[in-house]
């Protein structure tokens, strides 16, 4: 029971904070190109209105298994990443998985993607998808990198040992391992789909990319899943480098800042385009991966 | 920045217009009330620049109309918008691809039409090529008169069908379903062989009324 409604509380807390994270975007991204922007609930409101459509497509099975799919990866994710820590609310099944398997749990919503957009044989979608296998390439072995550098760090996969490791602002993951940190933001801004490096659904180039085909419904649930999943990404970095949150509001703030960071830096750099983007990630955040790898390895007091 | 009080001038007329009469508005649950809200709330715009009235389209994007914060996005897709916008004119060519667009788009879905071409053929009134009405052929919930209307009268017409949606009334897709016969007779008439299969819109395929 307390599992059950554990859950559902951590899938409502994580689309709330999507929805209004996102719609915080917005608002801010209009600001800066001075104008007024949407209220903060926008988000929600082009979400419910989605899911209030009519859905008319048939590409065959596999293009409504494919947003499910998605759907399931995002949901699983939330469910493993421990939100809270000393805390039985909002752990959902984080007791029984570690950081190897969110890393597999955060590949199921890309190969979901790829599998409806293949099935629904719109070339821009292909294009879309193609895009973001060649920039999946690149962001995955630097973010892979900066997590097993914190796993090597700590000498655990376990994100709850992780957490209970930073008690104090001195041992924050931010402040213990600077590298790390580094080495993954970048990726991350990229797995969010923020702006230098979202080249994969640009709206005039390949006409939204992997989503060409969704309207309606189908659409709705992969925005549901977009912020869930951006919401479960955030958590889990505010875990590994922010000393985790004892409750809900420490949480939201940790999560904000984190998030306003990575905003910043999308609403200054524009496009990239995939083979710069690539290029980019092999270069800085992959040289930065390599060069604390072998700081961490060979001067292990140093990260102590 | 675009600042609009209640109403000035001429501007009256047109808003005592686009009131609703008690009549019109439909009576609604509260879920149905909320949905509405929120359609209302959210417009996804397919901007289809079919002629010079396109022009006025994009400020109304950018920083000085900034249609954001009606709720009013571009979309990438006819699968995802949720307002078509003909602006201008429309060669028989280019409303081919506007009924195929239309039929594209999910359910809710409105039509706004810019511009005096649209409405009696404008200065296009004379030519060979280009159609007179456009609501003969799909239906338009809004027209925007001008040539070529300002953003501060798209937006106007933006708010007036957000009116609309948010009063449930129907919206001009019922009537292309329940006049279908019409509409593609219509099409047929100046399309001829070239109309767009129907396999855009199955019911109407399957209702064998071809
Ligand atoms: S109404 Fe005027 S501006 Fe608009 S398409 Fe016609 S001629 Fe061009």
């Amino acid at each position: 029971m307390h599992a059950v409604v554990d859950s559902l509380a951590m899938i409502g807390v994580s689309y709330v904070m999507g929805f209004l994270f996102y719609g915080f975007y917005r608002q801010f991204n209009a600001r800066v190109q001075r104008r007024w922007g949407p209220t903060i609930w926008q988000n929600l409101f082009d979400n419910m209105k989605f899911f209030f459509k009519s859905e008319t497509l048939i590409h065959g099975p596999m293009f409504f298994f494919g947003p499910m799919i998605i759907m399931a990866g995002a949901f699983t994710t939330v469910l493993f990443v421990p939100f809270l820590k000393d805390s039985d609310w909002l752990q959902g099944f984080s007791q029984y998985g570690n950081l190897i398997l969110i890393i597999y749990l955060l590949v199921v919503g890309p190969l979901g993607n790829a599998l409806a957009v293949g099935s629904s044989g719109n070339p821009f979608g292909v294009m879309g998808v193609t895009r973001g296998l060649t920039r999946l390439m690149g962001l995955e072995v630097p973010f892979f990198l900066g997590l097993a550098m914190v796993m090597l760090q700590h000498e655990t996969a376990s994100v709850h040992a992780i957490m209970a490791a930073q008690d104090s602002l001195a041992h924050w993951g931010i402040v213990t391992n600077p590298i790390a940190f580094c080495v993954i933001l970048l990726p991350f801004i990229g797995s969010q789909h923020g702006a230098p490096f979202d080249v994969v659904g640009a709206p005039v180039e390949v006409y939204a990319g992997p989503r060409v085909e969704f309207g309606g419904r189908l659409l709705g649930v992969l925005m549901t899943q977009r912020m869930m999943m951006s919401i479960a990404k955030l958590v889990l970095l505010v875990d590994l480098f922010l000393g985790g949150a004892t409750n809900i509001l420490v949480l939201i703030a940790k999560a904000f800042s984190l998030f306003l960071l990575t905003t910043v830096i999308s609403m200054v750099f524009p496009r990239l385009k995939t083979e710069q983007a690539v290029d980019f990630f092999w270069k800085v955040p992959l040289g930065l991966g390599v060069l604390g790898v072998i700081l961490t390895v060979w001067l292990p007091s140093w990260s102590a | 920045m675009y600042h609009k009080t209640q109403c000035e001038g001429f501007q009256c007329e047109q808003a005592m217009l686009e009131v609703p009469g008690e009549a019109e508005s439909i009576r609604q649950g509260v879920l149905e009330r909320l949905v509405s809200w929120m359609r209302h709330r959210s417009l996804f715009v397919l901007a289809y620049g079919t002629g010079c009235g396109a022009i006025e389209m994009r400020p109304l994007m950018t920083s000085r109309f900034d249609a954001e914060r009606f709720g009013i996005v571009g979309a990438a897709t006819p699968r995802q918008a949720d307002v078509l916008i003909v602006s201008g004119y429309l060669a028989l060519k280019t409303l081919r691809r506007v009924i195929r667009s239309y039929e594209q788009m999910q359910e809710p879905k409105y039509v706004i039409a810019l511009g005096s071409c649209t409405i009696n053929g404008g200065m296009y009134w004379d030519s060979y090529n280009t159609i007179k009405q456009v609501d003969r052929y799909i239906p338009v919930d809004i027209f925007v008169n001008g040539c070529m209307p300002r953003p501060e009268a798209l937006i106007e017409g933006f708010v007036a069908l957000q009116g609309r949606i948010k009063n449930g009334e129907k919206g001009g897709y019922h009537h292309y379903r329940e006049h279908i016969d019409w509409y593609k007779a219509n099409q047929r008439k100046v399309l001829g062989d070239q109309i767009p299969p129907t396999y855009t819109c199955d019911w109407y395929h399957a209702g064998g009324v071809v």
